[in-house]
């Protein structure tokens, strides 16, 4: 089932500037597609809007190359699992997976070997006579994942589901989701605002902000070619350096002891940002007065985290690997990156991509 | 010699000055721990001893006697008001008559409420207005009701027999017919009842989460379905609550009927409590007031109790 979204908006009454403006994109069948983005850009508005529990301002929604509109939430032949997995406290495991199925009036062998199998594959079937409430979140979340499965629809529909876990049960069940998925050859929109989340498992990755689609891409194209700053910001931890520069006489002076040749032709005198990845950057810290100061160290064993400040004050983050030794208060060099963004100051686009060595002038 | 004799003289003083220091200690601390249970619970067990059990008891008591017009006892004459109380046609009249009433006013208390509060639940342009309105009730008093209810239902001048007239359909005798009679305090202790139930229903409704919903039209449930499998399991405790305070209250009704019908037409609407008042303090039969007393408060017991059996199994909490 693929899913077709042209040009989107959501307008509440009464208020001028939309929820949503102008979403597009092609989810094709079987793929993993990741809405991400800051809380209230709009990304759960986006993905009730596909569900059809809240209506479309403008825009289509084609499902399955029709358009689906106006279609009840019901005859979309979707699955939908909740952040707060939305389970019937009153009724056990197995009936709040049989549900939907009893809803449609579904004959009771056909109920039971659904449920069964979808019990099966997220590994609850010594639970189904349990209630919610004497399961743990983890076995929550898995009952609403089973739920969705057996409804055999092809789409399923997430909102942030693993944002109620721990960080390890969220990581294991990352994997799970993904096998799960590709087993069933279901096609998923996923809603997070976790970029760890969205770079693991999607196939493409839609980057809301402000209302607006940012970037789709895939997760990599995001990371190498993020289409603006926010983008650029939003993917990789610690996150991107974006250092305020100057272009003139075809370098971009950062600081006065922080200067690197370019060969783009950059507007003379224009305001530019240097975007660098923290473990993209080179230092030597062997210097006795270099062009930044160390605030900060923190030691995280396979990493050495290192925060300084150039002389104008411009924070910049460093990741070096291994255990380096590096105290607060002593100088350090900056000499170069491998790689780097330039994004223009005033519409924060990008502007260019550089993948080769950049060196202190 | 002498030194050792007084050292242990005075270890022996010391040691039973200990003792009694310790006893003393005990002593005062048990007397102060029933000291403080005694500061604390007293207010309230004298005014329940006053107002609830003292009445309780002497009813029961003046239920095995017979009793003088000033209600003091005379004879003790053990079950008898009980066996002829219960053998007596106007008595059973008079209970028939009761659970009619009580049937008829919560069910369409219940009904009609849960129907205002699902309303009120919906997100509607002005539904403030209306969840507003339908707790209203709650602030009119049972004789305000009362009157306002004369005059709807006033055979000749009452605003629902002039407007049958003028769409020309049947006039009834809405306060003089037995049957009808019945009727109008049903509709207008039900009325009374609302601005609680709703209330109730309706802040219950409130908690049940809206994605419970959302999850049922994704997964094809409809309106109806969804009322039925996730709207009544989810409020069921707060269900139970009403229906249980509303069965004691219209057991309890007194005003609406002194007020409407003062047990009239034909002892049509002369319900348990209002029999009881009749009895004790129009007709000066203190005994058999205080015998049907204690028969209602049985009843209400056991009506109690089995809503709780019943109904407790398939309540959610």
């Amino acid at each position: 089932m693929s899913i077709q979204l042209k040009h989107l908006t959501k307008k509440y009454e009464g208020s001028d500037t939309p929820v949503l403006e102008n979403v597009s994109a092609h989810i094709e069948d079987n793929e993993f597609f990741a809405i991400v983005g800051p809380s209230g850009c709009g990304k759960s508005t986006l993905l009730r809007m596909i569900a059809g529990i809240i209506p479309i301002s403008s825009g289509s929604l084609y499902l399955n190359g029709e358009v689906a509109n106006d279609l009840a939430p019901k005859d979309r032949k979707l699955s939908m699992v909740f952040q707060s997995y939305a389970l019937y406290p009153f009724l056990s495991v197995f009936d709040n997976i049989a549900f939907g199925l009893k809803a449609r009036k579904q004959p009771k062998d056909l109920i039971k070997q659904r449920v069964d199998k979808a019990l099966a594959l997220v590994n609850l079937t010594d639970h189904r006579d349990r209630k919610p409430k004497d399961l743990s979140g983890g076995q929550r979340q898995r009952v609403a994942l089973a739920r969705a499965i057996a409804n055999e629809s092809k789409i399923c529909l997430m909102d942030e589901p693993l944002s109620n876990l721990d960080a390890q049960l969220r990581a294991k069940m990352r994997i799970e989701l993904k096998e799960l998925q590709q087993k069933l050859g279901l096609t998923v929109i996923y809603v997070t605002h976790d970029q760890v989340e969205a770079m693991t498992m999607a196939d493409h990755v839609m980057v809301l902000n402000h209302h607006h689609v940012q970037q789709i891409d895939t997760p990599l194209g995001v990371y190498q070619h993020p289409s603006n700053e926010f983008v650029a910001s939003f993917f990789g931890t610690p996150q991107i350096n974006l250092i305020n520069a100057q272009y003139q006489n075809g370098s971009l002076k950062m600081d006065e002891d922080f200067i690197m040749d370019t060969d783009d032709a950059l507007i003379e005198g224009h305001q530019y940002k240097v975007g660098i990845r923290p473990n993209q950057l080179q230092i030597n810290s062997d210097v006795n007065n270099g062009n930044a100061q160390v605030v900060n160290v923190s030691q995280l064993g396979d990493r050495t985290m290192v925060e300084a400040r150039l002389k104008n004050e411009q924070e910049v983050r460093i990741v070096l690997d291994g255990q380096v030794d590096i105290r607060p208060q002593q100088f350090i060099q900056i000499e170069g990156a491998n790689g780097y963004f330039i994004f223009d100051a005033d519409d924060r686009s990008l502007v260019s991509v550089k993948k080769g060595a950049l060196t202190n002038a | 010699m002498l030194k050792s004799f007084d050292n242990k003289a005075l270890e022996e003083l010391n040691d039973s000055n200990a003792s009694e220091n310790e006893r003393a200690k005990k002593g005062l601390k048990k007397r102060s721990d029933f000291g403080y249970a005694v500061l604390f619970l007293g207010p309230s067990l004298l005014l329940l001893g006053v107002f609830v059990f003292y009445p309780m008891i002497k009813t029961l008591y003046m239920s095995l006697f017979l009793t003088n017009n000033f209600g003091q006892t005379t004879i003790f004459v053990g079950l008898k008001n009980y066996t002829s109380l219960l053998t007596s046609a106007s008595f059973l009249a008079s209970l028939s008559s009761t659970f009619i009433y009580v049937i008829g006013v919560m069910v369409l208390t219940i009904v009609l409420g849960l129907a205002l509060a699902v309303f009120a639940n919906q997100k509607l342009k002005g539904i403030q207005f209306f969840r507003t309105i339908f707790s209203s009730t709650m602030g009119v008093s049972v004789s305000v009701a009362a009157i306002f209810f004369l005059f709807v239902f006033n055979p000749t001048t009452g605003l629902l027999n002039q407007m049958a007239g003028l769409l020309h359909l049947p006039q009834l005798n809405w306060m003089t017919d037995p049957n009808l009679a019945m009727i109008t305090v049903i509709v207008s202790t039900v009325w009374m009842n609302l601005g609680f139930t709703f209330l109730v229903l309706f802040g219950a409704l409130q908690a049940v989460p809206r994605s419970l919903y959302d999850a049922a039209d994704i997964e094809g449930a409809s309106k109806s379905y969804q009322l039925f499998k996730i709207t009544i399991p989810m409020i069921s405790p707060s269900l139970f609550f009403v229906g249980i305070v509303t069965l004691i209250g219209a057991f309890k009704s007194f005003g609406l009927i002194d007020l409407m019908t003062a047990g009239g037409p034909n002892n049509a609407t002369n319900l348990l409590v209002y029999r009881i008042y009749q009895d004790a303090f129009l007709n000066g039969n203190y005994s058999q007031a205080s015998t049907e007393s204690i028969v209602l408060t049985i009843i209400i017991a056991v009506m109690t109790i089995i809503q709780f059996k019943v109904l407790e199994k398939r309540v959610n909490y």
